[in-house]
């Protein structure tokens, strides 16, 4: 493991730059720094053609990094948010958002938790979730991997619709619907498996699978018998990242920001 | 009987006047989104008076919180309520949490959708939007199927029709032409639409010629027939930004988010800054030049 040379947030925020890979030319919108960033490293590395905002109301030409201004950015575009709902209706863009609580369809929460009428906590609200769940693709960022954000059965408020066949319409899926990836602080995970069911596709080095599963409310598959570890980011994304954030937000998100390989 | 045209007629009257035309019960509409560019002056104004029951619509900020907070409102219509750096508002969590208030949760989309039915005079607008979720099991929405081949099924989004919408700008004329300034109007506009009666506090009021509509058309949200009356409030959003005027008050949301802490606290903060006039609440939060002096934040 000489090759993980690097933070946990760093594999995090290589392993969150893939979700956009195939993506072509679209909006791509990282929620929180960590996913922010890894828009930006995708943007800069294998797909130029990504639209990133400034996280306020403009298509920025370069990733602007997160915290402390040391340029003014240049701007390519307008995103009011009356554009980006219509840009989103469109489906032209690719969100990573961290929810409070997933469940194994993909269904996410960030709105109440117990009782609806006095809950028990509230947070934010719906925000735009239902619609970004049924009108572009979505993938996750969970930086706490454990039962608490992986609930078991379905989430307590369902803000975002997943693959739940109990949920559908007329007995089909809602059009749109599509959940791609699930970066969590110990492994990667996707919606491939039987039924569109939440497998493991790669682990962070020093996990294993039976400490992900312990960690998860529900039953996870395996993309392989032998899961590969979380590639590392090559020195060529480790350099890009000093450009990409050189207030280094990125290691003050986990705390104490621990490295890549865990003891 | 003058024959000369009537181009004079203003809009223009105080905070209190404004509000004393609001009536207990009534769906009142909120521009601006989260910390950015709300009605602050004509909301701090509505704590002053007798006014109870509110249903609330808002792209939630402090509006909501301190509305929650002063106990006038009954149900709110929302799809979060945020303080942006502070994620979550205490005040409104507080009336959320013990089940002080009703609500009607919606997406941001759904939150548009409502109210673009109403400016529309339609009883409801089609979409997918809540189909999966939880959003649709709450009452108040029905199903509708596409007459056309597809035989879709969609949600069909109730109007969100408002009594009243509060809005802020940064520059009016006294008959009520206004300009809304900053990068984002949000959705000022169709809350504009979606009410008989529309409020607009501005930073400044100013003769129609130095409106300079030729040049600042684009940002000129709604035509003035839609608005009822206009008050000068300087610095009327603050906490929240009304750039390019003035920037979000990170220092003064952070006394706001303490406030919550304990009732002596809230008390405390209600004394200091919310027992006054406008002008005296620029005073209490630090002056003009203090407010000017707050810096752009970055996200």
């Amino acid at each position: 493991m000489t090759d993980y040379n690097c933070s946990l947030a760093e594999l995090i925020i290589n392993a969150c730059a893939e979700a956009w890979r195939d993506d072509g030319e679209l909006m791509a919108t990282g929620i929180g720094p960590l996913p922010r960033l890894g828009a930006s490293l995708a943007k800069v590395s294998f797909n130029p053609h990504l639209q990133l905002t400034d996280g306020e109301n403009h298509y920025a030409d370069a990733p602007v990094p997160p915290g402390k201004r040391h340029a003014d950015p240049v701007y390519e575009g307008y995103a009011n948010y009356d554009r980006v709902f219509s840009a989103l209706w469109g489906g032209r863009r690719h969100s990573m958002v961290s929810p409070v609580q997933l469940d194994q369809f993909g269904q996410a929460n960030i709105s109440t938790i117990g009782d609806r009428a006095a809950p028990k906590v509230a947070m934010l609200g719906a925000r735009g979730f239902p619609g970004n769940s049924i009108y572009h693709p979505n993938s996750f960022f969970i930086p706490n991997h454990s039962t608490r954000s992986f609930v078991p059965g379905e989430v307590d408020f369902v803000c975002m619709a997943g693959y739940n066949p109990e949920r559908y319409l007329n007995g089909k899926p809602p059009k749109g619907l599509d959940l791609r990836i699930i970066v969590s602080d110990l492994c990667v995970m996707d919606f491939n498996g039987p039924d569109k069911a939440i497998r493991v596709v790669s682990l962070h080095p020093g996990v294993s699978f039976d400490h992900v599963q312990e960690n998860t409310g529900f039953e996870l598959s395996k993309a392989s018998d032998t899961l590969p570890l979380t590639p590392a980011p090559s020195e060529a994304h480790m350099a890009l990242l000093e450009t990409l954030d050189p207030n280094n937000v990125r290691g003050s998100v986990l705390k104490d920001n621990p490295p890549a390989v865990r003891d | 009987m003058s024959t000369e045209p009537s181009d004079d007629f203003s809009k223009v009257e105080t905070p209190s006047e404004i509000i004393s035309r609001l009536k207990d019960g009534m769906t009142i509409g909120i521009g601006g989104w989260a910390t950015r560019r709300k009605p602050m002056a004509l909301v701090r104004e509505i704590l002053k008076s007798d006014l109870k029951d509110l249903t609330l619509v808002s792209y939630g900020g402090p509006d909501v919180g301190l509305l929650c907070a002063a106990g006038k409102v009954k149900k709110l219509i929302f799809a979060f309520v945020s303080l942006d750096q502070y994620p979550l508002d205490p005040h409104f969590r507080a009336a959320r949490q013990s089940g002080q208030i009703e609500v009607w949760e919606l997406d941001e989309g759904m939150v548009h959708w409502g109210l673009r039915a109403a400016a529309m005079d339609l009883p409801f607008l089609p979409t997918r939007i809540g189909i999966g979720t939880d959003i649709i099991n709450q009452p108040g929405f029905k199903f509708i199927d596409s007459p056309y081949e597809d035989g879709e099924t969609f949600v069909a989004m109730p109007a969100i029709k408002l009594d009243a919408a509060l809005i802020h700008a940064h520059r009016s004329d006294a008959k009520g032409n206004i300009l809304t300034l900053s990068p984002d109007p949000f959705f000022d506009e169709l809350f504009a639409r979606a009410a008989p009666d529309t409020y607009v506090s501005v930073e400044k009021i100013v003769p129609t010629a130095e409106l300079d509509m030729e040049a600042n058309a684009r940002f000129a949200i709604v035509e003035r027939a839609r608005i009822t009356a206009i008050t000068e409030t300087p610095y009327g959003a603050h906490p929240t930004s009304a750039a390019p005027d003035y920037h979000l008050d990170l220092k003064h949301i952070k006394s706001y988010v303490e406030s919550a802490a304990t009732p002596d606290a809230w008390e405390a903060y209600k004394s200091t800054y919310l027992s006054g006039t406008q002008a005296d609440y620029v005073d209490a939060v630090g002056g003009v030049d203090a407010i000017d002096a707050i810096a752009k934040p970055v996200y």
